[in-house]
């Protein structure tokens, strides 16, 4: 089954309050796409529009070539797992995973031996006739997949499927969910704010801002060449520092950014001075808050090795071939030759 | 120092217990004396000072309420009127508190103010309207009168839209997703999950239906058209009032709503603690 999805000039408004302007997307058949952007940047909106859980004030959705705007939820053979799983709790684990073919009036033998197929793929097969209130988060979230997976649709729709589980755990469905993409093949959307699951999954991201896309690309291609001041900083774990002032004009820029782990840090000499303000240990990596005179304060990543502490001198160097360059609009400018930041 | 605060709470304990006993006594106490009451004579009943054990016990109070009123009759009517208003409120006011928590319609607000409102006007403002319709569609004196109005609430649609408003809209949706229609997704996804609210309705309904007096007296005239609740007040007279057979009489009436709780004793409890009713 295909499941090429199409959005052209979406436009989402409730009341007065426009939450989507427009919004022109493609997605290809067997993709993982992941919608990211900061809460209420109508992520989740937007998949519910895609879903048919909301109506489209204009424009419209197309699903295999076929033009589902006006269509019910049901008919455009889409699943959806919710964040809050949305589990029937007055039903097993086995009438929850069958209830679409139920409604699909599929025969009970044919519901049996899918529902047993989903469980055993899931590891599920010892839960059947548990309810979802007797179950863990993990579980139940394999539960809301398999009530998914059995209807074999068209693309499967995530929203913030792992916001409500524990780190150790939300890296292990991760990898699941991950895996499971690769064994089914069908197109998936994903809607998270966990950057970190954003640039680990993902085929192909689209930064939301604002019910705007920001850029649609590949996890390597937002990290490396944002297009604008709004990616650059939302893309990357800690955040992109950015330097405005004399030293962006320098550059002809407005604004000049430059990744934590791009910036080399030494206690005897560098191109910019300051103090440390905090540095986590996280054993592989050290992050530090380095406060210095020009540019306030500035991230840098460095190797887990590097010990340093609260209000030691250290100087900063940037890796100059590294800088990105954001105009006054906050779009990203080329680079040009001689590009340097310090005096 | 643990010692002084385990005798503290002793004491508190035992304080607490004693309100309550004393407060169970007081509640009891009343029925007591209407059930030693039924086994008095007459005499017994209107002694000074007050005698609390008759003499003898006797059930000729039990025997003058069956040859005074229809009993059976008005038994059954009572019956009949509980389990059809019971019914058919769990399927109305169910099916309406939905649309109004869930769906979306043209002047929902203003049509969910207006059913308050009906709440907010003392009943009694529609005995003479009601009266004149059942006058005209010729239902005078029947049975289906006395139930036809209340067989639909704005109370029951009232509590039924609360509850449905507390169940999360990601289940309907995920229903819809998979494929349930409207219908669908109300009857099997979230009317199940009511069960509460619905249990607490049917038993606000029951009591009602069953304690309902003046409407049946407004609207009936052969006795044997009345139901229990009514039936038993004919036996009130005007100058003079036989209290034995008036308390055998009530006590019959009360018996199947005493067996009702007690089976359903947990449920009632939920109810009101469900719907701030008492």
């Amino acid at each position: 089954m295909m499941g090429n999805i199409v959005l052209s000039k979406v436009k989402k408004s409730f009341g007065p309050v426009t939450v989507i302007p427009q919004v022109d997307l493609d997605i290809a058949d067997g993709e993982f796409v992941v919608f990211v952007g900061p809460s209420g940047c109508g992520k989740s909106t937007l998949l519910r529009l895609i879903a048919g859980l909301e109506d489209t004030t204009s424009g419209s959705i197309m699903i295999d070539g076929r033009d589902v705007t006006d269509e019910a939820p049901a008919k455009r053979k889409l699943a959806m797992v919710f964040q809050s799983y949305a589990l029937y709790p007055h039903m097993t684990v086995a009438k929850n995973i069958a209830f679409p073919l139920r409604m699909a009036g599929e025969s009970a033998d044919v519901i049996d031996k899918k529902v047993k197929d989903a469980a055993r793929v899931l590891n599920l097969t010892n839960y059947l006739e548990r309810r979802p209130g007797q179950l863990s988060g993990g579980q139940r979230q394999r539960v809301a997949i398999g009530r998914a997976i059995v209807r074999q649709p068209t693309a499967f729709l995530f929203d913030e499927p792992l916001s409500n589980l524990d780190a150790a755990l939300r890296g292990t469905m991760r990898l699941e969910i991950s895996e499971l993409h690769q064994q089914l093949k069908t197109t998936m959307i994903y809607v998270t704010h966990d950057q970190v699951e954003a640039m680990t999954m993902a085929d192909k991201i689209v930064v939301l801002n604002a019910g705007n896309i920001e850029q649609v690309g590949s996890p390597m291609e937002l990290y490396q060449t944002p297009k604008n001041l709004f990616v650059a900083g939302f893309i990357g774990s800690p955040k992109m520092n950015f330097i405005e002032g004399a030293a962006a004009a320098k550059q002809g820029a407005k604004t000049v950014g430059i990744r934590p782990e791009h910036i080399a840090i030494s206690t005897t000499a560098g191109d910019w001075r300051g103090k440390v303000g905090v540095a986590e240990h996280l054993g592989s990596d050290t992050f530090i808050h380095v406060q210095t005179e020009e540019h306030g304060t500035i991230n840098v990543r460095a190797g887990g090795d590097v010990v340093v502490r609260n209000g030691d001198s250290v100087y900063l160097t940037p890796d100059v071939k590294r800088l990105h360059r954001f105009g006054s609009d906050g779009n990203f400018m080329r680079p040009h030759a001689g590009f340097h930041l310090a005096d | 120092m643990a010692r002084v605060r385990s005798s503290e709470s002793v004491r508190a304990h035992l304080a607490v217990h004693a309100v309550l006993i004393i407060s169970a006594l007081a509640m009891v106490f009343p029925f007591f004396w209407q059930v030693m009451t039924t086994f008095k004579t007459q005499t017994e009943a209107l002694q000074v000072p007050p005698q609390l054990l008759p003499a003898t016990f006797g059930f000729d109070a039990y025997r003058q309420v069956l040859q005074r009123i229809p009993f059976v009759d008005m038994f059954n009517n009572s019956v009949l009127s509980v389990v059809t208003r019971t019914v058919a409120q769990l399927i109305f006011c169910s099916m309406a508190g939905y649309a109004f928590a869930r769906l979306r319609f043209p002047f929902r607000g203003t049509l969910f103010v207006m059913l308050l409102a009906i709440m907010m006007v003392p009943r009694e403002i529609y005995l003479i309207p009601q009266t004149e319709i059942m006058k005209s569609v010729g239902l005078l004196d029947t049975v289906t009168a006395m139930i036809a109005p209340g067989l639909f609430s704005a109370f029951g649609t009232f509590l039924m839209r609360q509850f449905f408003l507390t169940l999360p809209e990601s289940l309907a949706e995920a229903a819809r997703l998979d494929g349930a229609n409207r219908f669908q997704v109300f009857y099997l996804i979230m009317l199940p999950l009511a069960k509460p609210g619905l249990i607490a309705l049917a038993i606000f309904t029951a009591l009602w239906t069953w304690n309902e007096l003046l409407w049946p007296l407004v609207i009936i005239s052969t006795s044997s058209n009345l139901n229990l609740s009514a039936g038993i007040s004919t036996l009130s007279g005007e100058y003079v009032t036989d209290y034995p057979m008036l308390m055998a009489g009530s006590l019959m009436a009360e018996l199947p709503m005493i067996v009702l709780f007690l089976v359903l004793q947990k449920r009632f409890i939920e109810g009101i603690a469900t719907t701030g009713m008492k």
